[in-house]
């Protein structure tokens, strides 16, 4: 008893009171260092060639249709006041293009990432609530109403201008232009598709849309964006749901179509092709720039010249780096001997 | 009387601002027509802080003047108010967290505080009202009241001894509460109130008590009492030795009553409450000029981007394209308030470069880490079963730092336990061998070697054979046994309830010795063993018994020890009635006055005692005559009773007294040295510490303890400045060991000064005694009074260099200097507590500073320098793209959150020292980093590329219209840094210190910290000395950037 009384204080001889846990802390002696940059360095070489070769072998065709040379067809539609103009953009492949292809449309000197365009959407009406059908929030304003004092949905400036040219992509084979089809399908978020964005459960959906106007930009109503396929409508709409999300750079693309289909599922095969487009998206106001990307994607995703040679270089460095170590470490470590 | 017919005469002076209080016992005021109350405190003691009224705005109050707080509410404010582009959750969350955590652990400590609070006020206590005993509430208890304690009770006020149930009215107590001195001591009662023993007798008991106003000091106390007896008014002084102070608590005794003079806040112990300065560790200061630069950057980068998003406004296109149209009230509002608020929305949108969590990380972090100081086995106490104790948190990081160390000797350096070895008496050296005294010359071949130790009387034979020394040998040991004021405590089984005293005669081996000072316990014990044994004090008698027979003394005075007489003094009357006055105390205070006996050969002989590191005291005797002793009794009543300067005038009296010495002989005493002292102070030398000795020896036993402990060595060129006497003397011979020291600079030296030339040197010279001070290796100072001990730590703490001192000691004298320092250390020895009250960490050993400061307080300061400039790194990482993308989106205050929301990895290079230069490589580094992710991912993902196989493009603006969901981003991301840095800092073991040589920059660091590992763990292998490489910088680089890409991408699978 008294024993126990004299070590009353005596502290716990555990492995945490005594700051004993199991700790590593690399000795990196030159043995370890040298080899070890080597290695790296060699894996990262390995990892930038196969990056860089595998971007190597991505196409991409850009074309810009903005239309500010006369020399370009669509110069003719430049004018923001003509309506519903169209022009041809004809272009011609060499090579096969290999499949799957994708096909973008660009815009550049856009702000999306604009802080008071982007919050210029109301999320509960685009979540299909009928309640902000006829009052959106505030923060859609100036496209909050419209001058009658009707609700806008889908309200806000983002909606409103929604890019609204529309392409088609024709093979010119013998003379004859036959249609490459477009899939639209899944080119949107799943989680916006399938959470975030919701049609109010009222069918027809038209009716739901009663007591409101559309945005002033757009064409169509909300509900006949797609007039193909009535489920592709209302706050669903891919292009929509697309557009909806927003770039955070100034130039971006956006997806517009995959072409996967009938004769072009493995590719574009060479040959002549004219692109048709609905052009009614103005840009030129602020200087901004459209034009479409096809492309292809490889198991890195897109072409990116970047990471193949950040790998490289990086990779290089070591190598370099385990060197100058070694013939410094050669150096001193028998300084006897010389 | 005066006292107050005074103030009456000035008439409008309002109570408190008398000198002195005067109470009427009882409060049986009196009925003439001039008596004005005073209002004095009730007994309640307050040591909360908050009621439960004040607790929310005094609490707010309090945890806002805190910088970092208080910008955080400006911020929530202002996204309050504007619209700006995070939401006031994000900020208004974590302080709202912060401040609640902070006031739940203040509400619960004040809690606490108020039970305790109520527990004390609520305790039951006796008083005498009315004529008879009335039990009430300590709280009620009013200045006058009579009180009575009963044995083992703590005093609920601070009383003046009327009586106790001894006929002599003396009473035991223990201030161990209070002071932390364990001896038993001996308080008083006047004798006109000693008689008062039962309630009846009190009620006839006229008595006024003035007194001087409260005071901290615990052992002050000036007061006097008047005792009307028969129409006659008797003034009797009173002083400590008659005021009993609340917390101490009354042994031996049955029970006691007394008048309380000061109650509730207004005790002594309450006085001694407040709180002590708060230190402040120099990292927490370098921390707040850190937040001062980032406040800086900020303003900065807030301002750019809102100048420069007003450049890009100018043209229209940028302004206000067709798709984003502004309202009609954007259009109107006025662009001063536009430009306001922009500004504003920037500041919110960067102030997360401000770390919220960082005080409060900081704070967790030393608080939970200063448990491994106590938890640590290394500085566990075996055979006291003490571990260390860490008082402030605080600190923790400062204990890597330290620079200077100032150490105490005595019960610091050494053990504090006094053995007697030798003494002087009338010219002739003895040495106690097996319990007895042996003339010097005669320990060879003195016949009284093979007389058995058993043999009691021993002593005698030497007395016998030495005729002539015997009857000189007798006087010295009586002097040493009865010039004291040692206690004795019986042991008895079962603490019965019997008077202790009524064993006084039967001399039983269970009586043992409390004093407190060692020394004299160690004098006592000596001659008990030689056969002079003090057997005990009955009020004015004390007895002592020589060689079996018994002898009493009348005590008549007791001069006490103070500091700067550095000398007691008893005034006795011997048995044969003769007045006697023995002395005791330091040879430099005593020899002086000495006028017969052997003084050059004790001088010589106390000379060589101290040359073997002894400690000396010189006994003296005065004989009185009758005349001569009534005109010093009349004196030192008339001092005693004194109410104006009597310290003076007792100083004045006690030099008239202590004169004219017959000298007796010398005492040595061996202090024995602590465990390991000499290895700790090489370790601490090796590491760069430089270790100053500060004691109140004197110079010869200074130095010679000094060398035995190793602080100084054998072939260091000692210096001295030691007795100067006048200013230009002293700046001389400091001139001169200067020049000494700068022709010969090859070999260490070490100085020693006493205290009286310091106070020189430090008047006029401090600068030049600096310099030959910087110059020594070691420094000892002598003589040293306890202010002088905090002045000097002073001096070097405001020095040019600002160096980080440390204070260690374990004695009431100590405490001026523990407080001073930047970290004070306490010992906790066998002088109290005091010191360890007082300290922010506290050691049973001198040697366990050495892993206290080498290991704990080196990790602690990598740990915190690690942790602090890591969240500033963080947080520019966190912030820069920000500012970056600002000029992606029109500086129109987008959050990108995308870019962030995952970007803690782990990327530590450690890095000890948080200077300045250190500070900027972090946030540099911050900068670097940020850059990279930025345009990493820039150039990565600018062109939209997609890096899916399904084609969709993945940089996109996450969704900011659900606040809910970015805070949690944000308060996640924060909250696992803090733990991981949490886990990580505490997680590096010690296994891990050989490695910690290649944390630290370049070639000196590491030798340094090379070194003084090997000293304390023994090992460490320097081939790991060059691993700090910059390439791991950007291999670092490279590797985030990767991960960065497997990171980024937000997993959206598509079908």
């Amino acid at each position: 008893m008294k024993e126990e009384l004299e070590t009353a204080n005596r502290p716990d001889n555990t492995a945490f009171t005594q700051q004993r846990l199991p700790a590593w802390q690399p000795m990196l002696s030159a043995g370890i260092v040298i080899p070890g940059f080597v290695l790296i360095g060699l894996a990262f070489i390995g990892i930038g060639v196969a990056l860089f070769i595998a971007s190597q072998n991505i196409t991409v065709l850009e074309k810009d249709y903005t239309g500010v040379e006369i020399t370009s067809d669509c110069y003719k539609c430049s004018n923001p006041s003509d309506k519903n103009c169209t022009c041809k953009l004809d272009f011609s492949l060499s090579n096969l293009f290999e499949g799957p292809v994708f096909f973008y449309y660009g815009l550049s000197n856009y702000f999306q990432s604009q802080r008071s365009y982007g919050v210029s959407k109301d999320d509960y009406q685009l979540s299909g609530d009928l309640d902000y059908f006829k009052t959106p929030i505030s923060a859609c304003s100036p496209y909050q109403y419209d001058a009658n004092q009707n609700p806008i949905v889908p309200c806000g400036s983002l909606a409103n201008s929604m890019f609204n040219d529309t392409f088609k992509l024709y093979q010119i084979v013998n003379g004859t232009k036959k249609l490459v089809p477009f899939d639209g399908k899944g080119i949107a978020w799943w989680t916006d598709y399938n959470i975030k964005y919701r049609n109010p459960s009222v069918t027809p959906l038209k009716n739901a849309f009663n007591g409101t106007v559309k945005p002033p930009f757009w064409s169509k109503p909300a509900y006949e964006l797609d007039t193909s396929d009535p489920s592709n409508n209302g706050f669903v709409n891919q292009d929509f749901l697309v557009w909806m999300r927003r770039a955070a750079l100034p130039d971006f693309r956006k997806l517009y179509r995959r072409i996967t289909e009938g004769d072009y599922a493995s590719g574009l095969p060479a040959g002549n092709y004219s692109l048709e487009i609905g052009y009614n998206y103005p840009v030129l106001s602020f200087g901004g720039r459209k034009k479409v990307v096809f492309s292809n994607v490889s198991w890195m995703g897109g072409k990116n010249q970047f990471l193949g040679i950040a790998y490289l270089v990086v990779g290089s460095l070591c190598v370099v780096m385990s060197t100058v170590m070694l013939i410094v470490y050669a150096k001193f470590k028998f300084p006897e001997d010389d | 009387m005066g006292g107050i017919l005074l103030w009456a005469r000035q008439g409008f002076d309002p109570p408190h601002q008398s000198d002195t209080r005067t109470v009427y016992i009882a409060n049986r005021f009196p009925q003439h027509g001039h008596y004005v109350p005073q209002r004095f405190a009730d007994n309640r003691i307050i040591s909360s802080k908050y009621t439960v009224w004040n607790f929310v705005p005094k609490n707010l109050f309090e945890q806002f003047r805190r910088i970092a707080n208080f910008y955080f509410l400006i911020i929530f404010l202002v996204q309050l108010m504007i619209d700006t582009p995070t939401s006031p959750v994000t900020s208004g969350l974590p302080l709202f967290f912060v401040i609640t955590v902070t006031a739940i652990k203040q509400g619960y400590e004040d809690w606490l505080r108020h039970k305790a609070d109520n527990e004390v006020n609520g305790a039951p206590v006796f008083v005498v009202r009315s004529g008879s005993l009335v039990q009430t509430r300590s709280k009620n208890i009013r200045v006058g009241d009579i009180v009575r304690v009963a044995k083992d009770e703590t005093f609920p006020v601070d009383l003046v001894l009327l009586s106790s149930d001894r006929a002599e009215g003396t009473c035991h107590i223990t201030t161990t509460s209070l002071d932390g001195e364990t001896n038993l001591k001996t308080h008083y009662s006047v004798p006109e109130t000693l008689v008062s023993q039962s309630v009846s007798r009190l009620e006839a008991l006229h008595a006024v008590l003035e007194c001087q106003q409260p005071d901290a000091d615990l052992y002050r106390f000036v007061g006097r009492i008047t005792v009307t007896q028969q129409g006659e008014e008797i003034v009797r002084p009173l002083g400590p030795e008659n005021l009993l102070l609340r917390g101490a608590r009354l042994k031996n005794t049955k029970e006691i009553f007394g008048v309380a003079v000061y109650t509730g806040m207004e005790s002594k112990m309450a006085l001694n409450y407040k709180c002590k300065s708060q230190k402040r560790s120099a990292v927490e200061k370098s921390m707040n000029t850190f937040l001062l630069i980032y406040l800086g950057i900020l303003l900065f980068e807030a301002i750019l981007s809102t100048i420069l998003k007003y450049a890009w406004q100018a043209e229209n296109k940028w302004d206000e394209p067709f798709y984003n149209h502004k309202t009609e009230q954007e259009r109107n509002s006025s662009q001063i308030l536009k430009f306001i608020s922009d500004f504003l929305a920037f500041l919110v949108l960067y102030n997360f470069i401000i770390p919220i969590s960082l005080y409060v990380t900081v704070e967790m972090q030393k608080f939970l880490g200063s448990f491994f100081i106590g938890w640590d086995l290394d500085l566990y106490h075996e055979e006291s079963d003490q571990m260390a104790q860490v008082n402030t948190s605080d600190l923790n990081e400062e204990l890597g730092q330290v620079e200077y160390v100032f150490t105490d000797k005595t019960g610091t350096l050494t053990e504090n336990e006094m053995l007697f070895r030798e003494c002087s008496i009338n010219g002739i050296k003895y040495q106690e061998i097996n319990g007895k005294l042996v003339p010097e010359g005669m320990t060879e071949d003195s016949p009284d070697r093979s007389v058995p130790p058993l043999v009691l009387y021993s002593c005698l034979s030497v007395s016998l054979s030495v005729t002539s020394q015997s009857r000189e040998e007798l006087l010295f040991l009586k002097a040493v046994s009865l010039c004291h004021t040692v206690q004795i405590s019986y042991e008895q089984p079962g603490d019965g309830p019997g008077d202790p005293f009524s064993h006084a005669n039967g001399f039983s081996s269970q009586m043992e010795y409390y004093a407190s000072s060692p020394d004299e316990k160690a004098l006592v014990e000596a001659t008990k063993r030689m056969g002079v044994t003090f057997i005990g004090s009955h009020g004015e008698t004390m007895e002592i018994k020589t060689f079996g027979k018994s002898e009493k003394f009348k005590l008549l005075h007791v001069l006490e020890f103070d500091a700067n007489r550095r000398r007691m003094s008893v005034i006795l009357q011997t048995p044969t009635g003769e007045k006697v006055l023995f002395t005791k105390g330091a040879e430099s205070a005593i020899l002086p006055f000495t006028t017969s006996g052997e003084i050059n050969k004790t001088r010589v002989h106390v000379d060589e005692f101290a040359l073997k590191g002894l400690r000396t005291l010189v006994v003296a005797c005065r004989h009185f005559s009758v005349e001569e002793y009534e005109e010093v009794d009349q004196r030192l009543h008339k001092a005693r009773t004194a109410l104006q300067q009597r310290e003076e005038r007792l100083a004045e009296v006690f030099s008239f007294i202590e004169k004219n010495l017959e000298l007796l002989g010398a005492t040595g005493v061996e202090d024995k040295l602590q465990e390991k002292v000499q290895e700790t102070i090489e370790a601490l030398r090796l590491a760069g510490i430089k270790v100053w000795v500060l004691t109140g020896d004197k110079h010869e036993t200074a130095v010679s303890v000094s060398l035995s402990c190793g602080h100084f060595h054998r072939t260091m060129n000692i210096l001295e400045l030691v007795q100067q006497k006048s200013d230009n003397e002293c700046a001389e011979q400091l001139r001169q060991l200067a020049r000494r020291i700068k022709d010969d600079h090859v070999i260490q030296h070490g100085l020693v000064v006493d205290g009286a030339s310091l106070s020189l040197a430090l008047r006029g010279h401090e600068k030049l005694f600096m310099e030959v001070c910087k110059n020594c290796s070691a420094v000892l100072c002598c003589r040293m009074a306890p202010l002088q001990k905090a002045k000097v730590v002073r001096l070097l703490k405001t020095s040019l260099e600002k160096p980080i001192t440390l204070a260690i000691g374990d004695g009431a004298n100590d405490v001026s200097m523990i407080q001073e320092a930047h970290v004070g250390i306490g010992i906790m020895g066998k002088e109290g507590r005091q010191a360890v009250q007082n300290s922010d960490y506290a050691i049973a050993r001198f040697k366990f500073l050495s892993k206290l400061l080498l290991v704990h307080g080196h990790f602690y300061y990598i740990r915190i320098a690690t942790l602090v400039q890591y969240f500033f790194y963080k947080n520019v990482c966190f912030i820069t793209p920000q500012f970056l993308y600002q000029f992606f989106c029109l500086f129109s205050q987008q959050v990108i959150l995308s870019l962030f929301s995952l970007h803690t990895n782990r990327d530590i290079s450690k890095n000890s020292l948080l200077s300045f230069k250190t500070f900027l490589y972090w946030t540099l580094l911050g900068f670097c980093h940020a850059f990279v992710f930025f345009f990493g991912s820039y150039i990565l993902m600018g062109e939209d590329t997609s890096l899916m196989g399904n084609g969709q493009v993945r940089v996109a603006v996450l969704p900011t219209a659900a606040p809910g969901e970015k805070w949690v981003g944000h308060t996640c991301t924060r909250l696992w840094g803090v733990a991981e840095k949490l886990i990580e800092t505490n997680y590096q073991g010690i296994g891990c210190v050989d490695s910690m040589c290649c944390y630290s920059e370049g070639e000196n660091g590491c030798a340094r910290l090379g070194r003084m590992v090997e000293q304390v763990m023994g090992r460490c292998d320097p081939a790991c000395a060059n691993r700090c490489d910059p390439t791991l910088c950007s291999l670092y680089c490279c590797r985030r950037i990767s991960y960065k890409l497997e990171q980024d991408e937000p997993t959206a699978p598509q079908k």
